[in-house]
């Protein structure tokens, strides 16, 4: 019997559905699934006891997961979690989090996991430009990527067994300082909507922006926008020196698809480009594209979508 | 004075194309460079040394061929390059022992290292030695300030945390706002002379093994339009085709 331990990814205080997705790749990987829910008030693990395909629920209780300490974090849950195939979400606080639980373990971490066929892991490398499958004897970490294994239902029922514990925290809390803006940060939309350098001017982003508000997407920037335009910021880019994302959805515009863009985002469920040229390489990619400027093309999308939604 | 250690690492230029041979990655004719991200974390080591005083090395892990990024850094300003002698594959564990070990040996106060490097993007190795060492961590850094502890940012899911930490701390670095310098003819002609302190290591067998490298799975082919008006025509296969909107 393999015990799989599954940590449960929070957003907001509460358990995200990205949990359900890490319970049903834990179950391709063993046969005995417990989920570990790191929480201040564990009445937030309940939800994890109604995921199906769980047979146990532990909500490691503790004030150090107020706010994020990797050191504290890893020394917690460790103290709780049964030995076997640890699983973690792939975002970035949980694959900082996966490095610590392994080598605290002194077992090996593999990190962004796309794919789990007959006990070997499939991961990314040179940012998407190639897969890596490897096979993994014995206890180890492995962080899954979200919005790619199907998330197992909420029909189950398993109790929770809450336990106290606790960690040394190494890093204080100064400051939170709040995003400008209220939009998604792309590394959490199921939406993108991207502009390069082709929208002319940082301004131009603006009606990326309408259209985001419309599909409640968050807008992200090829290099070359970051790179020229001091107003958008590096925390906006897509590729492979910013953000590797792997939306439902990737709207690329004015973007010609250089391969360092490419490596970022070609992982994406649907991929639409807008681009005047109609050799740019981004249509190679895209599963719906249009060639036409933006300044035409996103009057009618806009207008479109709106009647769409209505 | 601080005794600081940065972690490069030499990775396919990102422009490059992979290509496969067989069932592995062939990079024979791709250009090696440093990970970008560990351009930040060179940088933030030398103003570290230039803010407080020490010293930097930089340690890499590789065959000879690796020596290439350290005479990189050491035209950037770098006093001490060290390359742990070791050409095949390793999992996190081997490659964080290894590294560890080194760390501990060389007294270093501070570990700076780029959050992930181009080829695997893992992101283990900063976090990893942390925990081996016992000592704080903090990823993904975009912005640092040193003075007797770090004043460190990082992005998370409700804005940007700035964070306090004492040394011994290893962080890992993201490119934020930082800027980095270029070396000079005078720099790059001293690096040329300078000797690599190459050190033998022994990691621990490895529990990870590599069975295949393939190509991503090709995309089908697309539709593609022409003209603006197609817009709603895309939109309305969003909804009918992909089931999106």
């Amino acid at each position: 019997m393999t015990e799989t331990i599954v940590i449960a990814e929070l957003s907001k205080g509460e358990i995200n559905t990205t949990t359900n997705e890490l319970v049903s790749a834990a179950n391709l990987l063993g046969d005995s699934c417990t989920v570990v829910v790191p929480c201040t008030d564990s009445s937030v693990a309940d939800k994890a006891g109604k995921i199906s395909g769980v047979s146990k629920v532990i909500a490691a209780k503790s004030s150090v997961f107020g706010n994020y300490d990797a050191a504290a974090w890893a020394e917690a849950i460790d103290s709780v979690a049964p030995s076997g195939i640890v699983v973690t979400s792939a975002s970035a606080q949980s694959k900082d989090l996966a490095a610590r639980l392994a080598a605290r373990r002194t077992i090996s971490v593999v990190q962004d996991v796309i794919a789990i066929e007959d006990g070997k892991l499939s991961t990314p490398i040179y940012s998407g430009k190639a897969i890596q499958n490897v096979s993994v004897n014995g206890d180890s970490v492995f962080s899954i990527r979200a919005n790619i294994f199907a998330p197992a239902d909420d029909s189950g029922s398993c109790d929770v067994q809450v336990i106290d514990t606790t960690g040394n925290v190494t890093t204080a809390l100064q400051e939170m300082v709040q995003r400008a803006s209220e939009r998604l940060d792309v590394s959490e939309a199921n939406i993108i909507i991207s502009g390069g350098r082709g929208m002319g001017t940082p301004a131009n982003f603006s009606h990326l922006e309408d259209i985001a508000d419309k599909l409640g997407a968050a807008v992200g920037a090829s290099r070359a926008a970051v790179d020229t335009w001091d107003e958008i910021p590096h925390s906006m880019q897509v590729g492979q020196t910013g953000k590797t994302v792997n939306p439902n959805l990737y709207i690329a515009v004015g973007i010609s698809g250089a391969i360092q863009h490419l490596a970022g985002m070609r992982s994406s469920k649907y991929i639409v480009a807008i681009n005047k040229d109609a050799d740019a390489p981004i249509f190679q990619h895209a599963d719906y594209g249009i060639v036409a400027t933006w300044e035409d093309a996103l009057p009618v999308l806009s207008s479109s979508l709106s009647d769409l939604l209505a | 004075m601080v005794n600081i250690a940065v972690l490069v690492k030499q990775v396919p230029d990102t422009n490059s194309k992979i290509q496969i041979s067989g069932d592995r990655v062939d990079l024979s004719s791709v250009k090696m460079d440093i990970s970008p991200y560990d351009e930040f974390a060179v940088e933030n080591a030398l103003q570290h040394k230039e803010s407080s005083g020490g010293t930097v090395s930089a340690i890499t892990v590789g065959g000879a061929a690796a020596d290439k990024v350290l005479k990189g850094v050491k035209a950037l300003g770098v006093d001490n390059i060290i390359r742990l002698d070791y050409d095949g594959f390793m999992d996190s564990n081997g490659l964080q022992s290894i590294i560890a070990q080194e760390i501990i040996a060389g007294g270093y106060d501070i570990v700076y290292c780029g959050k992930s490097a181009a080829d695997t993007g893992a992101g283990s190795t900063g976090p990893g030695i942390a925990e081996r060492l016992g000592w704080a961590s903090v990823s993904n850094a975009t912005e640092v300030k040193f003075a007797d502890a770090l004043t460190v940012s990082y992005p998370t899911e409700g804005g940007d945390a700035i964070v306090s930490l004492n040394l011994p701390a290893v962080v890992s670095c993201d490119k934020g706002s930082i800027k980095v310098r270029k070396s000079n003819v005078k720099g790059i002609m001293m690096a040329k002379k300078a000797q690599v302190d190459v050190r033998a290591v022994s990691p621990p067998a490895a529990s990870v093994t590599v069975v295949s490298q393939v190509m991503p799975p090709a995309k089908p082919a697309g539709k593609k339009f022409e003209g603006a008006s197609s817009a709603q025509t895309v939109a309305q296969l969003l909804r009918d085709e992909a089931n999106i909107i």
